[in-house]
């Protein structure tokens, strides 16, 4: 390739690099504004809107809702959807084919269209602004990719190796314990934590069953938008933005390390 | 589990068949195979060897007969609670645990733990010569260490019976032979039943104190390599087991004695065919010998005429393939103080009656050689 080519090729790249990432880096200037105001660029410099997310029980206590519920999201999330990549893996029929679509569903159906489906059913079964209801929803919305990502370390997994196990004398549950359950975990962790960020990210059904008494932080950043330009949304913002960089980036080294072997 | 010294358990395999749907992979398979015995099950690829080693195995359940090992039936009992030893051919081991702990995953199932367990696991590694390689990780091991690691994995737990489905299947020549000769050596040293699955006729002869020849689903024949070799029982046989020369043609009986003509030259072999069918004559490339047209040679010898289509020097002697008149490939081996032959050129074929083996044709003995 010819040298203006290349510099031509290496600009385009870092433009579309700087669109990608430039809505989440314009979050932390702001996030220091000395003013009550989300503007861009900031005024001055504080660590006011920080100190406010901490003391400010209207914050704090969504943070923990949505800390809780993707939590328990997670959990339950990964167990349903490794069970379900573990026996679509392993059936015979064709129609396992039709069930993993069935399964995925949830991921490309509007969210608009579940909220209004779950709040419907909710207001009968009294189950708007509960716990119960929260976990509910979002490990529905959790589990495809719970399957997506145990079902990718499945297709890799050597089968063979159970029947192994087994010739060792290692009965079916045994052998998925010692050998099968510690070679796909992990798929099981990536499939566990694209389940927490669903949860903790996800505003759409959240906003339809929300109230007064359980909100999540998404919903408490909303409201909060709409009502007066706070600027602790940007502290937020810039928490949650460090937070899930480090876990992600957790989760890779982990999954790199597996890898090697 | 057995006391060592009396390790090695009987099987008992009488008339078992395992269909899938119309297809049976088993056709009424028998075979008894003796406490601490070498045995090997040859054949092609789809002849059901593999079938019955996973049948004793406990992976595949028959679909009727009887099945002992020990004079056990094992019939409907899982394949944990066999007490077999497996040796698969890829290896097998678990990627995730160390060879130490490969190594005594089988001890851990069974409750052995500690320096018992320590104890077992470095006598089985020191067997197959891998005891340095304990805290390694199988990855970081080649194919032929696996295979060793593996073979230690499946003996460690002092099973009475060992299985080895084509072990050597994915390594190289030279390592296959060098490690034909280990599990020579580990079969002595264990004295353990040995049922071990190949289509390699030649590690068949290597390894195995009697072999069972598989084709399509039932046993040929089982008996010594050189039983096999001297007597094989039908052409498959014949065929699958070293070089051979097959003889077609027209075919006449008279008295106790059959003819054949091969393109216009008259062969003949004392005996008739007992259970009838289409005679041909099998020879062995050392019963043949070579000499230039016109000479001389003994009385009663049968002579066909042909041209040498291949002279092969193999340093301890010279391999010919001579295409006869009718087309055909006759297979020839001659000492190093033969007289030697060019391609090209023409030769007469000789060979005593009493060397011609008398089988029935078989079309499906070309079609699933492989």
């Amino acid at each position: 390739m010819k040298l203006p080519s290349r510099i031509l090729l290496g600009l385009f790249c870092l433009l579309v690099a700087v669109w990608l990432v430039a809505p989440t880096f314009v979050v932390v200037p702001m996030s220091f504004n000395e003013k009550k105001s989300l503007a861009f660029p900031p005024d001055g410099f504080s660590w006011q809107w920080y100190h406010n997310f901490f003391t400010n029980t209207d914050w704090s206590s969504s943070f923990f809702s949505s800390l809780k519920v993707a939590t328990v999201t997670a959990l339950v999330a990964t167990v349903l959807g490794t069970l379900a990549a573990f026996g679509l893996d392993r059936m015979k029929s064709r129609a396992s084919g039709v069930l993993r679509a069935l399964l995925i569903t949830p991921m490309v159906v509007p969210g608009v269209v579940l909220a209004v489906g779950i709040y419907a059913v909710y207001l009968d079964t009294h189950l708007v602004g509960t716990m119960t209801g929260f976990v509910l929803a979002h490990t529905m919305l959790a589990i495809p990719f719970v399957i997506i990502a145990v079902s990718a370390s499945l297709e890799v997994f050597d089968r063979r190796l159970e029947v192994a196990a087994t010739s060792l004398g290692a009965s079916r549950l045994t052998a998925f314990r010692t050998v099968t359950l510690p070679l796909i975990a992990p798929g099981m962790l990536s499939g566990l934590l694209f389940a927490f960020v669903t949860s903790f990210d996800e505003i759409i059904v959240a906003l339809f069953i929300t109230s007064p008494y359980l909100k999540t932080l998404p919903v408490q950043i909303y409201s909060s938008i709409t009502r007066d330009a706070d600027p602790t949304v940007a502290a937020v913002g810039t928490i949650l933005f460090l937070v899930t960089s480090l876990v992600i980036g957790a989760g890779l080294i982990i999954g790199s390390r597996q890898g090697r072997r | 589990m057995a006391p060592s010294g009396t390790r090695g358990a009987a099987i008992d395999i009488r008339a078992v068949s395992k269909r899938y749907g119309n297809f049976a992979a088993l056709d009424n398979v028998s075979l008894h195979i003796e406490p601490g015995e070498f045995m090997t099950l040859l054949g092609p690829s789809g002849s059901g060897k593999t079938t019955t080693l996973n049948v004793i195995a406990g992976f595949t359940e028959v679909s009727s007969g009887a099945l002992e090992v020990g004079g056990r039936s094992v019939v409907g009992v899982p394949a944990h609670k066999r007490n077999i030893g497996v040796v698969f051919q890829h290896y097998a081991l678990f990627p995730h645990m160390t060879v130490a702990r490969n190594v005594a995953y089988p001890l851990g199932l069974r409750g052995i733990s500690g320096a018992e367990r320590e104890r077992r696991v470095n006598k089985a590694l020191d067997m197959v010569k891998m005891v340095d390689f304990g805290h390694r990780y199988p990855s970081e091991l080649s194919g032929g260490q696996q295979q060793r690691v593996a073979l230690a994995r499946a003996t460690v737990f002092d099973p009475p019976l060992l299985l080895m489905d084509e072990p050597l299947g994915a390594l190289d020549k030279k390592l296959r032979e060098w490690l034909q000769l280990e599990i020579k050596r580990i079969h002595r040293e264990l004295g353990t039943t040995f049922v071990y699955v190949t289509h390699d006729q030649e590690e068949a002869l290597v390894l195995s104190d009697r072999i069972a020849v598989f084709n399509q689903g039932r046993i040929e024949q089982i008996g010594t390599g050189r039983e096999l070799y001297d007597e094989p029982a039908t052409l498959f046989v014949g065929k699958f087991i070293g070089d051979s020369t097959i003889l077609r043609g027209p075919a006449a009986t008279s008295g106790g004695e059959t003819a054949l003509d091969i393109g216009g030259q008259k062969v003949a072999t004392a005996g008739r065919l007992a259970n009838g069918g289409t005679p041909v004559m099998l020879l062995r490339p050392e019963k043949l010998a070579l000499a230039r047209p016109g000479a001389t040679a003994e009385n009663g010898r049968n002579r066909l005429s042909g041209r040498v289509g291949e002279a092969i020097y193999l340093g301890s002697g010279s391999k010919y393939e001579v295409v006869l008149a009718d087309g055909s490939k006759a297979i020839v081996r001659s000492g190093l103080d033969a007289e030697s032959f060019a391609i090209g050129e023409e030769v007469d074929l000789l060979f005593s009656g009493g060397d011609a083996k008398l089988l029935a044709d078989d079309a499906t003995a070309d079609l699933t050689l492989t």
